[in-house]
């Protein structure tokens, strides 16, 4: 594998980036031009990579030689490279979003957010092209705390009670959790690179390995497996493009995307399927996902309940991994973007919403769609994929996870999944239904088309139409799963 | 071969320089500070440029005045000495340009003494790194302390009593440590540390007064650094102290201590006798640093002041030190040499950050704190830096410490001292960021008293340069781990590690 200077240019670029935004802080125009620069700069970064990957090569930078066999190290690999072209694309349509929204409601500190978001996004990359676990712990770190201040970013009682709850679940998580894992894996091991087929096979016992198992899937805590999940709906008070991509995207699929590397990287399905361990990601996965979607049906906030239904969602991409088939491995990957894709729409939708009618209770929106006709057409589209309906993205990752499900014999994770997609139809209909057909609580008339301003709709947009392209021509993704799947 | 006499000048620049500035009377007020950075930056150049020369030809010792040992004073320049003359000279540099500014504003006319003690208190430490010498270092320890009862008393407030109360206790540990030299005078004839390791394993049938004399050794130096339960002295005179005083003394006093007691258990005594000869006690004192890392933790959750808050961490950290060398296996020692270096830097980064803290609002209550992000940006960076250091957080110093530190722990088996390091981590994680929280956070609307953070701006240069260089520093030496342990620290284990 060749060195080259680019996956570290990609990581760096929005990093870097974080200085002329904080410098241009008195001048609005200049430091959106900057974000939306850096943000076209990365995605373009991410893509130029992406051809060698295709061709089974990619590249390697080695930052750092801090501890004997586990450098500070990034690596481009058809896994890294899925996930990064996924984070850096919605990257851009949440940065051109942002724009609108915080103009809109014409936030404070502006400055702040926009040079934290850059912080946050180079993390997310940073996280998709480590080498070994030490240098993904490093992104996985950062990225807890560059997106403090932006969940934070109200600064009134409820948002620094829900930034002590952000910090104390995933700081306290990996701390306690996740390092002593990695030194014992280390200890064990000598190494901690990330390796095809696993480092632990026939370095740990039954008992070790699903320990370790168990330690990792918890102090990856941004996967928000129950019981710690808590932070996530918390996290809400954040401002909306925050909600979409950070806690939509890019922190919580960090923290699946953490998981299902240690899965096939670290432990290798091989090993998890000799000793039997892919019943422990699936149990809990399962628990998660149904637990997560009967929460869902409660919540009044629109925010909270997408909170609740990502939660249940991210245990998919587990459920899928847990299962050790091929299709179900290929299916809980694929849900990472199909997730991706329909979780930001939604998640953009409901901040529009907000822009426009400064509504964030569904109890308060009946007849809106009627107002906010594309937003809300965005939204049944975004919604109809998380459910898992053709001709959505959605459908291809759950129709592979059931396939999955079944060569494997486990006919309870169907009866899981088809419950799970129930439920979501059950908490997401109505939303719909109500801002199509209820009768309008305001002025029990039409108002007019108030949407919300063009750079909010227009990112909206882009990524419902995702859901659909994704649904048509799944084959990048498929051609870069099946590297991983099967390599 | 002038070359071989660097060390000394970075030795003698600050004993002279003290002399000169208490000499020039009231007349050198205004050559005070040249004097000062001038004398540092030549102990800073030499420490430099010795650590090169360890670095490339190796270790070397020196007799002072051609008196040959064991009669005469031998200086051992090794690489850990070399390490450490590195460390206590950037460090004091960085900190008298803090103290500068702090002194100027807090202590007035006494400016002159105070800068006396301090040049008197590096060389004093200078000399700790490099004697090889066990009745040198007695001396030289009781220089340090001295000093530093005398700089502690200039602070405010109730400084005189903790002085004091340091005084007591540190007069007790000194006792303690003379006693133990006597013993080993008396058993061996000789006070040379090469002498004494040489003659020590020969005693057989004197294991009694030899394990006493070991033991007196140990407890006079625990006493110094605050090992727990030693400690008591410490919270009150790290509060106390003045600001100008506590960047040089908190960074620097404890892990010179650790570095003597390295001195003491390798190179006077040796590994086969602490390890294999007295198999029983590693077990004690490493169960017993385990439990101070955790009450020191849990005391400092307690504290309401930022700097009495630092205080009580640094009494873990030198339980992580003590734990860590006592472990018996490379790893762990890796892990306390190389926490030696990260400690100082990371207490030098967090006490110059308080210091520009008290420097503008007056204080270091936590209430004092509120809104400090956007009003001191610059400082508060450098502090997170310095706190997310402490907790752990790569690619910050403090972690790749920690992760030796905590790979020596499995390997030892040592697991009640495992699960200390990481409540301590946790607890660090909670006390730094109810900090950061506050100072996120814009004053509550009740809170507009006592001139209030609204008036606070960013510190001035001399205080901010400092600091942030600091925590650059964490950050660099961080990434440079890899070859700090392979180029040094890894001579610096004692002989089978």
């Amino acid at each position: 594998m060749e060195t080259s200077f680019w996956p570290l240019a990609a990581v760096l670029i929005s990093l870097l980036g974080a200085i002329p935004i904080v410098l241009s802080d008195r001048r609005p125009n200049l430091r959106e031009a900057w974000t939306v620069l850096i943000a076209l700069g990365k995605f373009a970064i991410v893509a130029s990579l992406l051809p060698s990957v295709l061709e089974g090569g990619g590249c390697r930078f080695t930052l750092a030689e801090v501890v004997p066999g586990v450098p500070i190290a990034l690596r481009v690999d058809a896994m890294g490279m899925y996930f990064a072209l996924v984070a850096s694309f919605l990257w851009f349509c949440t940065s051109v979003y942002s724009i609108g929204y915080m103009r809109a409601l014409n936030e404070h500190d502006q400055t702040r957010y926009f040079a934290s978001f850059a912080v946050a996004i180079s993390a997310t990359l940073g996280v998709a092209f480590s080498e070994n676990l030490l240098t993904l712990y490093l992104f996985y770190e950062m990225l807890s705390l560059s997106t403090y201040p932006l969940v934070t970013h109200k600064q009134d009682a409820e948002a620094r009670s829900a930034g002590r709850k952000y910090l104390t679940y995933l700081l306290g998580s990996s701390v306690a959790l996740t390092l002593p894992a990695m030194i014992l894996i280390y200890t064990m091991t000598g190494t901690l690179d990330f390796t095809v087929g696993g480092i632990l096979a026939g370095k740990a016992d039954a008992s070790t390995a699903s320990i370790l198992l168990v330690l990792l899937v918890f102090g990856f805590a941004k996967a928000a497996v129950m019981p710690l999940h808590g932070w996530l709906p918390a996290a809400m008070v954040a401002p909306t493009p925050v909600s979409s991509f950070l806690h939509g995207v890019a922190v919580v699929k960090v923290g699946v995307f953490s998981i299902l590397r240690i899965v096939f990287f670290v432990f290798g399905t091989g090993l998890l399927a000799d000793l039997n361990l892919g019943a422990v990601l699936t149990a809990l996965a399962s628990v998660t996902i149904i637990g997560a979607s009967l929460v869902a049906l409660t919540q009044d906030n629109l925010k909270r309940r997408l909170a609740y239904s990502t939660i249940g969602q991210l245990s998919y991409m587990i459920l899928g991994a847990g299962m050790l088939t091929e299709a179900g491995m290929t299916g809980g990957l694929l849900h990472l973007s199909m997730h991706a894709f329909g979780k930001i729409t939604l998640f953009l939708c409901a901040g529009a919403i907000y822009v426009a009618a400064h509504k964030s209770n569904i109890s308060e929106m009946d007849g809106l769609g009627r107002r906010m006709p594309v937003t809300y057409a965005a939204f049944f589209l975004a919604s109809l994929s998380i459910i898992g309906m053709p001709p959505l993205g959605g459908f291809l990752s759950k129709w592979s996870m059931v396939v999955g499900a079944i060569d494997g014999g486990r006919l309870v994770l169907v009866a899981v999944i088809l419950v799970s997609s129930l439920l979501n139809a059950a908490y997401f209909f109505p939303i719909v239904y109500r801002g199509f057909f209820a009768r309008d609580a305001e002025d029990g008339g039409e108002g007019g088309i108030r949407e919300a301003p063009v750079l909010c709709l227009i990112p909206l947009g882009v990524s419902a139409l995702f859901c659909l392209v994704l649904f048509l021509w799944p084959t990048l993704a498929l051609q870069l799963i099946q590297r991983v799947v099967s390599p | 071969m002038s070359f071989l006499n660097l060390h000394m000048y970075g030795l003698t620049a600050p004993l002279v320089g003290a002399m000169l500035l208490y000499a020039a009377g009231r007349l050198g007020s205004r050559i005070t500070l040249p004097i000062v950075f001038g004398s540092l930056s030549i102990s800073l150049a030499a420490s430099v440029l010795v650590f090169a020369e360890v670095l490339h030809v190796g270790p070397f010792s020196y007799t002072v005045g051609n008196w040959e040992p064991p009669y005469g004073i031998e200086l051992v320049v090794d690489h850990l000495g070399a390490l450490m003359i590195l460390l206590i000279s950037s460090v004091s540099l960085a900190a008298a340009l803090s103290s500068s500014r702090s002194v100027a504003a807090d202590l007035h006319e006494r400016r002159r003494p105070f800068f006396t003690l301090y040049l008197i208190l590096i060389a004093g430490l200078y000399g700790l790194a490099l004697t090889g010498d066990a009745f040198n270092l007695y001396v030289l320890l009781e220089i340090t302390s001295i000093t530093t009862y005398g700089l502690i008393a200039l602070g405010r407030g109730r400084a005189a009593l903790s002085s004091f109360n340091y005084i007591v206790m540190g007069s007790i540990g000194a006792c303690f440590y003379l006693l133990g030299i006597g013993y080993l005078y008396i058993l061996t004839g000789t006070l040379n540390m090469a002498d004494l390791h040489r003659i020590i394993p020969l005693l057989d049938g004197r294991g009694a007064a030899l394990a006493t004399a070991f033991a007196f050794l140990m407890v006079g130096l625990w006493i110094k650094m605050a090992f727990f339960p030693l400690h008591v002295w410490l919270p009150n005179a790290y509060t106390d102290m003045p600001d100008g005083a506590a960047v040089l003394i908190a960074p620097l006093m404890t892990k010179v201590t650790i570095f003597l007691m390295i001195r003491v258990m390798f190179s006077i005594f040796s590994p086969v006798y602490e390890f294999i000869q007295h198999m029983g006690v590693q077990q004690t004192i490493v169960g017993v640093a385990a439990v101070g890392i955790v009450c020191a933790s849990a005391m400092a959750l307690g504290q309401r002041d930022l700097r009495r808050m630092l205080a009580y961490i640094i009494i873990a950290e030198v339980g992580y030190m003590v734990g860590g060398l006592w472990l018996a296996n490379a790893k762990g020692m890796t892990g306390a040499i190389l926490h030696i270096v990260n400690d100082a830097l990371m207490t030098l980064c967090l006490f110059l950050a308080a210091a520009a803290i008290a420097h503008r609002c007056g204080g270091m209550e936590f209430d004092r704190l509120q809104g400090l992000t956007r009003r001191m940006p610059l400082t508060m960076a450098a502090f997170i830096v310095g706190a997310l250091s402490m907790i752990g957080v790569p690619p910050t110093c403090g972690f790749f410490s920690k992760w030796y530190l905590l790979l020596g722990g499995i390997e030892a088996g040592q697991w009640l001292y495992v699960g200390a390091l990481i409540f301590s981590s946790l607890v660090n994680a909670v006390l730094f960021f109810r900090i950061i929280e506050i100072a996120f956070f814009p004053a509550a609307a009740a809170g507009d008293h006592g001139g209030g953070p609204q008036t606070v701006r960013e510190a001035p240069q001399a205080m901010l340069q400092p600091l942030l260089v600091s925590a650059a520093a964490l950050i660099g030496v961080g990434l440079a781990t890899g070859p700090i342990v392979e180029r040094v620290v890894r001579f610096a284990l004692p002989v089978g590690f």
